[in-house]
């Protein structure tokens, strides 16, 4: 009776569970090293990190990049360093996502969220400036009106305020690490790098922030929890 | 036979009144309607139970459950810019749809979908047409539907619709045979071609045990038969080779859209449901079926209904499990084991009808001449391989 067992199979999945996930109302989780729309970081004195090297678009293989760097004004500096970038755009009609321009970042200045669900109508808004990805005072970024940003989703980026690599502990040295951690604002300082005041009246958020590691169970790749955890657990999923 | 006021009249050789003018635009509305409807619930019946079938949850977005949802297709087809192609014969191009939904709607007319009604002092059975040639109406209109498809792939002047619709006749016309010999046994057992009178000869018990239905009457073998043939008639998966999207695009509507598109969607899908029906007529009893002494007009139509559905869903259950035939093997079906496994049975069948003596007569000739062809086949495969290596 080997023509009717197929019968028998088609009958017994209709009492199976579906597999479907019924997408707008639910969402999978999105993996660790997921790449979606571009921040800009700020340190946690509100400084941008991003120096106007051009690395970033100079590594783009889409060329969706466009920057253009130019001398910090001496009274009033927009980053740390001797220039900044005041052109910034992204064009997301271009962009596929391949976070080369992360990894070229000398200064972390560019990393990602998880975003993907964003439906512009115009290319007026498909090329995100600088004012669009740069992230707020406190490090959360921007939601923009055709972004669909659910709560929660603003800690899968990465943009945390914190200078740059896990170095500063000479294991690491000419070791390259992912910004695999997700969250944002101020988090507390890696091993080997001196702890860094926080400037008054800002406030604590991600992951980072002690206290609220155990609330955010979805933390799968280690962040620098506190000063305890050494260095090596830093992004060390991602070596 | 008695006749009733206009029920087994279907020449108005009484005279046509108001009465019975009225009957029949009441119930060609309402079989209309009445398929319409069933249509697109059909549509999304399918749907559902095939994503039952593949963990798939299926339309759940238009209504509740997603009931509404063949629907608002429906209503998207129509709005929907209407193609004409350059190179298409237009006249014909603009016809076939019709050709092929016209008789759709039509055959479900001789299907009987309940007992008689009374209203008033007027009793009218409950189907719309009960002509003296019965189930032969059903032939010719699915034959009509040949020429549809037919038409339609060859007056789009483009390659795949007219494979598709070369497929299609060759299909529907040998399936039609096996359909044809199918159809034969059950009205060589009931001594009547009218529906009516087919479905009437399949009350009662037969040998007090099982309902004298003519599924069990005959062997199972015409009712098998004419499922497969009524599949393959329909351009059904798995005998879906005229539409096989892998290999034709679309099949002979590839160049049809907008509403011409939905006409021949609309029809596959009531050719679906009447070809249930039909089944349900002639071979499990129509409207047979325990009732209760109150409401006696309803559950007969319940009793067809329910039918009906179960036979839908075998439908939909082949979809759902089996793979497209190739098309030697859909041949091979329909013309050598279909056309002559029906027609054998016919033959034992009438002789049985005869006499006993007659039945086994035919069934050790038949057997005989099975094996003796079976020995031909193998003596015959021997050579060829023999000779072939």
């Amino acid at each position: 009776m080997g023509y009717f067992t197929g019968f028998k199979v088609t009958l017994r999945q209709m009492w199976k569970p579906r597999v479907t996930i019924k997408y707008p109302e639910q969402k999978r989780p999105k993996p660790v090293r997921f790449h979606g729309r571009h921040v800009l970081n700020r340190y946690e004195d509100g400084m941008e990190k991003c120096i106007g090297c051009e690395l970033c678009a100079g590594v783009c293989p889409a060329r969706c990049i466009h920057v253009r760097g130019k001398d910090n004004p001496p009274d009033a500096p927009v980053s740390p360093g001797e220039r900044y970038g005041f052109v910034y755009e992204i064009n997301y009609l271009r962009c596929i996502h391949c976070d080369l321009c992360v990894e070229a970042c000398p200064t972390e200045a560019i990393t990602e969220s998880k975003l993907f669900e964003f439906s512009f109508t115009s290319r007026q808004d498909a090329i995100y400036t600088r004012d669009e990805l740069l992230v707020s005072e406190d490090g959360a970024p921007q939601q923009l009106p055709w972004e669909d940003w659910r709560p929660g989703d603003d800690q899968n980026t990465s943009a945390w305020m914190r200078a740059t690599s896990p170095s500063g502990s000479a294991a690491e040295e000419g070791v390259v690490h992912w910004s695999g951690e997700r969250g944002y604002g101020v988090r507390s300082p890696e091993l080997g790098q001196a702890p860094a005041p926080l400037p008054a009246g800002s406030r604590l958020v991600g992951r980072g922030a002690p206290g609220e590691a155990e609330a955010a169970p979805a933390a799968v790749v280690a962040s620098g929890g506190g000063p305890a955890v050494p260095p090596e657990s830093d992004g060390g999923a991602s070596r | 036979m008695m006749f009733l006021a206009s029920a087994g009249d279907p020449l108005f050789v009484h005279g046509i009144n108001f009465a019975v003018a009225l009957a029949v635009i009441i119930k060609v509305v309402l079989a209309f309607v009445f398929l319409l409807v069933s249509v697109l619930m059909m549509i999304w019946f399918e749907r559902k139970i095939i994503s039952d079938m593949q963990n798939r949850v299926g339309p759940d977005r238009a209504g509740p459950w997603g009931i509404l949802q063949s629907l608002a297709d429906g209503t998207k087809l129509f709005f929907k810019e209407d193609l004409l192609p350059d190179r298409a014969d237009k006249r014909i191009f603009r016809l076939a749809p019709y050709l092929s939904a016209v008789p759709a709607f039509l055959s479900f007319a001789i299907v009987p979908i309940g007992g008689t009604i009374t209203v008033g002092h007027y009793t009218t059975e409950l189907q719309v047409a009960d002509p003296p040639i019965g189930i032969l109406f059903l032939l010719a209109m699915s034959a009509v539907a040949v020429y549809g498809v037919m038409l339609a792939g060859w007056s789009s002047g483009s390659k795949y619709p007219l494979l598709g619709s070369v497929r299609a006749s060759a299909q529907m016309v040998s399936y039609e045979a096996a359909l044809g010999l199918a159809v034969a046994a059950v009205v060589l057992y009931t001594g009547d071609l009218s529906t009516r009178a087919i479905v009437n000869g399949q009350e009662g018990l037969l040998r007090h045990v099982l309902p004298s239905w003519n599924v069990f009457r005959l062997g199972f073998v015409p009712f098998f038969v004419f499922l497969i043939a009524s599949t393959a008639e329909l351009n059904r998966p798995p005998f879906d080779l005229v539409e096989a999207e892998q290999e034709l695009v679309g099949g002979f509507h590839t160049e049809y859209s907008s509403i011409r598109f939905a006409l021949f969607f609309l029809a596959e899908f009531m050719n679906t449901i009447t070809m249930s029906a039909i089944v349900v007529t002639l071979f499990l009893g129509g409207p047979d079926g325990p009732g209760f002494h109150f409401l006696r007009w309803l559950w007969p139509i319940l009793w067809f209904l329910g039918k009906t559905l179960v036979l839908l869903f075998v439908q939909v259950w082949l979809r759902g499990t089996l793979p497209r035939l190739r098309y030697d093997q859909l041949m091979d079906l329909g013309w050598k084991v279909l056309i002559p496994g029906s027609l054998v049975w016919l033959l034992i069948l009438g002789g049985m009808l005869i006499s006993f003596k007659w039945g086994l007569i035919v069934l050790i000739a038949s057997v005989l001449f099975g094996a003796a062809l079976m020995r031909a086949r193998a003596l015959g495969a021997a050579r060829v391989e023999e000779v072939g290596s």
